[in-house]
């Protein structure tokens, strides 16, 4: 017995190096090697700034950006996480009507309109940096407008929408979806 | 459900078809010391280590082989406890976090010792990278290595004849780490990274986001504690959006992957049991029960989704969903890391439609027995066979037998027990948090949907799965002390009656099959071990899922 536990604890230090020291040393020197934008997390700047990760949303309320998702979190990645509220729950509901007035009002859409239930619903991270192309299209008047475009500049941000979005992954996994810092970068880059 | 929803869960299901053999054949070598790729290239490294622990290889019988683990994981749990403990003084905690509460890091050691990796904390505000890399990380490796071995020590029980040795612990979880788990994980590690995994010992980053204000972007060496998460069913993730967070799950095809790798070892495992017993039948008749199992949930799942998330007008429901998974991959991964007891997300459960919401809940309340964990999976199903061998003894009116071993008093006994312990801990311990303020304050819904989170965390900590209705506020004293203890009940209340189990078989004789054996490869015992498994789980628990989610259900088509 006494044998059993001087084993034990010899195998959990051993381990602790090989599982613990070890391997995360092995895959961060492998990955480095091979993918060092992504190790450290994706970051774009721009002169010498950082801006964030392409990876991780940002909140867009403005007129003049593209508006990203609902957040549970503001878009503060210190946590992430959701709202966890139930499909019955008053709140959950409330808070999408409300959304949904301020989507259509916000844009002037009039009439009735299937609003994409990613812009008025919130993601699960809270750092979602998707939205549907057709959502994008949505707001194109409205940012449009906001910077004072006329209609060639107008048509810029028409295909600029095209070109950025992502199809599914191999044309067959996730969906079709457009980053929206990435846009909003791109628009405000657009002289 | 369109076209291209469906093409991704087919493809899917064939991928996972493809590799359960490939994967299957190549850990029975292993476990069985033959000759395989690795083995020439790996084996020194093997042999250092029984030299280092001064380990000779001899086998145990069942005592000293359960003694060994519960020794070495309460080793594991004291170690990983002492480590969140002190993590303000050690090194590798740039944004120089505080050390945890002490029932809050003896519950997060236990939850990850048991293969649980319930987490009442969240990743990138409460650990450092100390304790998620030599602490989580390690012990995901370990508890999967544990199981790996119970599966072994059970197997061998029903294989051996006359002999009380069941096997050598510390042989089992060595070669599980040095020829499966770690292996596989260095390899998904490294694609994760490729597709936008972070992994990096920098301090978090501050941003100067596009509308000028300030994002702290929290970074890690994420993309090795993931791969091991995932392969391991482990589940833990190190955000606590878990893998609906960016740096977890960044792509479609990192979500693919992470789903595969989900289910890849339990699926796996079925086909190491049948060649390791001797008939790869059987192994094919356990996957088929499994894989019917895991059909019908994900049946259900997508009906409930694409016909009653519609709320406020919506197309579907996308609350707590990622745009780049969608509402396909996001039910496709609630019912797989439910029916294996993985418990990572990569959407929020809470926010499921009802019945979606109940599928996962009960894929944890019928024992974690659809592919389940590595490991507990199969000897969690092992002991289903056994009770269905009873039943079906008793209608035909034959001394039951499995195996050529004969099904004895003390077999049902240890089976009942290990199918008993973690539902006594879901509705007992459910039970009294619904009593008590304590238990209802934490509540983050009103109405049933509340019921439901407190049935799902505890169905969650007995079957070691992990997952939540994350609204539920669990870091409290209350929920620390009961999701740990019901977490324990639920692991070795398992395993000390399957390893017991495994030392009375293997000293029994074996009969040879006649005309009256009942046999246990075909449809018509997979059947009976489908309808034991439903009716166990349904009689036990459909009481109180009509009080949460079916009656929420009622009250969303109204």
């Amino acid at each position: 017995m006494k044998k059993q536990i001087i084993t034990g604890l010899r195998f959990l230090t051993l381990m602790t190096i090989l599982t613990g020291i070890v391997y995360p040393a092995i895959v961060t020197v492998i990955t480095s090697l091979f993918f060092n934008r992504e190790v450290h997390g994706s970051l774009v700047e721009r002169n010498g700034v950082i801006l964030g990760s392409e990876l991780i949303g940002q909140n867009f309320s403005s007129p003049e950006y593209f508006w990203s998702r609902p957040s549970f979190n503001n878009y503060n990645p210190l946590p992430s996480g959701a709202s966890n509220l139930g499909l019955l729950n008053p709140l959950l509901i409330n808070k999408i009507i409300q959304r949904e007035k301020e989507f259509l009002q916000g844009n002037k859409i009039k009439g009735n309109l299937n609003i994409p239930p990613e812009m008025v619903t919130a993601s699960a991270s809270g750092l979602d940096p998707h939205i549907s192309p057709t959502a994008a299209l949505l707001q194109v008047n409205r940012v449009a407008k906001a910077r004072g475009m006329n209609q060639e500049r107008h048509d810029q941000l028409v295909s600029l929408i095209n070109e950025l979005t992502e199809k599914r992954q191999f044309s067959l996994l996730g969906e079709p979806r457009i980053n929206v810092f990435l846009l909003n970068l791109k628009v405000d880059n657009l002289k | 459900m369109n076209i291209s929803d469906f093409t991704q869960v087919v493809l899917f299901l064939l991928v996972l078809i493809i590799l359960t053999p490939l994967l299957g054949r190549y850990m029975a070598r292993v476990f069985l010391d033959e000759n395989h790729v690795l083995k020439t290239m790996v084996s020194p490294v093997e042999k250092a280590i029984y030299r280092l622990i001064s380990c000779k290889e001899e086998e145990m019988d069942w005592k000293k082989y359960t003694f060994s683990l519960l020794v070495f994981n309460f080793m594991g749990i004291l170690f990983l406890f002492l480590l969140q403990l002190c993590q303000n003084y050690l090194p590798l905690n740039p944004q120089k976090l505080p050390a945890p509460s002490w029932l809050l890091a003896l519950n997060t050691s236990i939850s990850f010792v048991t293969n649980t990796n319930w987490q009442s904390y969240g990743g990138e505000t409460a650990l450092s990278y100390l304790v998620q890399m030599a602490g989580l990380t390690v012990q995901n490796f370990l508890s999967a290595a544990t199981g790996i071995a119970v599966l072994l020590a059970i197997i061998r029980g029903l294989v051996r004849k006359t002999t009380n040795k069941i096997g050598n612990f510390w042989v089992d979880s060595t070669r599980s780490i040095l020829y499966i788990l770690l292996p596989l994980s260095i390899l998904l590690a490294i694609i994760l990274t490729a597709q936008g995994v972070v992994q990096t010992f920098h301090p978090y980053v501050k941003a100067t986001t596009l509308m000028g204000s300030e994002q702290i972007i929290p970074l890690g060496p994420v993309s090795s504690q993931i791969a091991i998460k995932q392969l391991g069913t482990n589940g833990g993730g190190f955000f606590n959006a878990n893998s609906a967070h960016p740096f977890e799950n960044p792509t479609p095809f990192s979500n693919f992957l992470e789903m595969l790798a989900i289910l890849l070892i339990p699926s796996a495992l079925t086909f190491t049991y049948g060649r390791l017993i001797g008939s790869n039948r059987q192994g094919w008749t356990m996957f088929l029960v499994m894989f019917t199992l895991l059909i019908i949930g994900l049946s259900i799942s997508y009906y409930s989704e694409y016909k009653f998330s519609a709320i406020g007008g919506l197309i579907n429901n996308m609350e707590g969903k990622e745009t780049r998974f969608g509402l396909s991959n996001s039910v496709l991964w609630s019912v797989l890391t439910t029916s294996a007891s993985n418990g990572s997300i990569n959407a929020m459960m809470d926010s499921l439609t009802p019945l979606a919401g109940m599928v996962a809940m009960f894929n944890i309340m019928l024992g974690e027995v659809i592919f389940g964990g590595v490991g507990s999976g199969i000897y969690g199903m092992i002991m289903f066979i056994i009770l269905t061998v009873f039943i079906a003894g008793l209608m035909v009116g034959r001394s039951p037998e499995f195996l050529g071993k004969k099904v004895e008093a003390f077999e049902v006994k240890m089976a009942i027990l290990a199918i008993l312990a973690p539902n006594l801990v879901i509705l007992a311990f459910s039970a009294i948090s619904c009593l008590t303020t304590a238990g209802i304050t934490g509540l983050n819904n009103p109405g049933p949907h509340g019921l439901s989170e407190i049935l799902y965390c505890f169905s969650s900590a007995a079957g070691n799965n992990g997952s939540a209705f994350a609204g539920l506020n669990s870091n409290t004293s209350f929920y620390n002390i009961l999701t740990g203890l019901g977490m324990v009940i639920g692991r070795f209340g398992v395993i000390i009656p399957v390893l017991a189990m495994a030392g009375n078989m293997a000293g029994k004789k074996t009969i040879p099959l006649s005309g009256g054996t009942f046999r246990t490869d075909t449809w018509l015992f997979g059947l009976l071990l489908l309808s034991v498994i439903i009716i166990v789980g349904g009689l036990t628990f459909f009481p109180a899922l009509s009080l949460g989610p079916l009656v929420e259900h009622l009250l969303l088509i109204k």
